[in-house]
């Protein structure tokens, strides 16, 4: 039930990505790309979501604990440091080049395209590599 | 390369991310980021939980199946640069959402539904540098 659960949520999840178009780093390139060839789609997307995740989000904290679980698991930091806008904009760079995020490149596990593969591999060398250079700061856990 | 505006698509593909990410709060008390949910994969210490990630990220690696059957084509996903490219970024991507703890999902979708300022900060962050990126490649650099 569980594993069911989760696997239907995933599949709305990436259905949306699917359809929205943020399965395609051209599409998402072409937003970033203000002075050129802009595509102001992904803006939809965000808005898309923000409109259902916000009051479904309300709803959802007023109930005492999740449907199958014992408690809401919500990030216990609020500090916005170095690390937080660093990585961020680290993020954002390598977003600007490649054109997948890992929102994006989970689903396109399913298209088969090679491309896809590839990008997800150097995301998991780079998940490790920071894994590596954070070793010795306490570990925080990830949204 | 151009890519269509899609308004309506992108506008009902955000609204099931939304919803997606209501459901996985509400049923199971988690906050839908693929960083989050990536990166626990690759921890083994606790095996219900590895098999709900597991779950989800097969859930969405389904959606692009069911679009097939669906309208009978698969998504398009185009990259439109070198395969070095791809790498470079996906390694920066990964290093990047790590120290951030988050990425377009977990703090541009989730985070700021529900108002989390860490969250705004990120999002705020890594698109200003992924167009600042796409920027500097397309229109100083020529690539």
């Amino acid at each position: 039930m569980r594993l069911l659960s989760a696997f239907a949520i995933g599949l709305i999840f990436g259905l949306g990505i699917t359809v929205s178009g943020m399965i395609n780093p051209a599409k998402v390139l072409n937003f970033f790309d203000l002075a050129g060839t802009w595509d102001p789609s992904l803006a939809f997307v965000m808005a898309g979501a923000l409109a259902i995740a916000i009051p479904g989000y309300r709803m959802t904290f007023r109930q005492p604990a999740p449907l199958l679980e014992n408690r809401f698991q919500l990030p216990d930091t609020r500090v916005i440091d170095r690390r937080l806008v660093l990585g961020s904009a680290t993020f954002g760079v390598g977003w600007g080049i490649a054109g997948f995020c890992p929102g994006g490149a989970l689903p396109a596990i399913g298209t088969g395209q090679p491309e896809v593969y590839i990008f997800l591999a150097a995301l998991i060398g780079g998940l490790f590599l920071a894994r590596i250079l954070q070793a010795g700061i306490p570990a925080r856990k990830a949204v | 390369m151009e890519t269509a505006f899609t308004p309506w698509a992108s506008l009902a593909g955000g609204a099931l991310i939304g919803l997606a990410a209501v459901l996985l709060m509400a049923i199971h008390g988690r906050i839908m980021g693929a960083t989050g949910i990536l990166g626990g994969l690759m921890r083994f210490s606790d095996l219900a939980d590895w098999t709900l990630r597991a779950a989800i990220v097969a859930g969405m690696a389904t959606g692009p199946l069911v679009y097939l059957l669906a309208t009978g084509r698969m998504p398009v996903i185009e990259q439109p640069i070198p395969l070095w490219a791809t790498i470079g970024g996906g390694l920066i991507v990964g290093v990047g959402v790590s120290y951030a703890g988050g990425c377009t999902s977990g703090h541009g979708i989730c985070g700021n539904a529900r108002f989390s300022r860490r969250s705004l900060v990120a999002t705020v962050t890594f698109m200003t540098t992924a167009i600042a990126t796409v920027f500097v490649i397309r229109h100083i650099l020529g690539a």
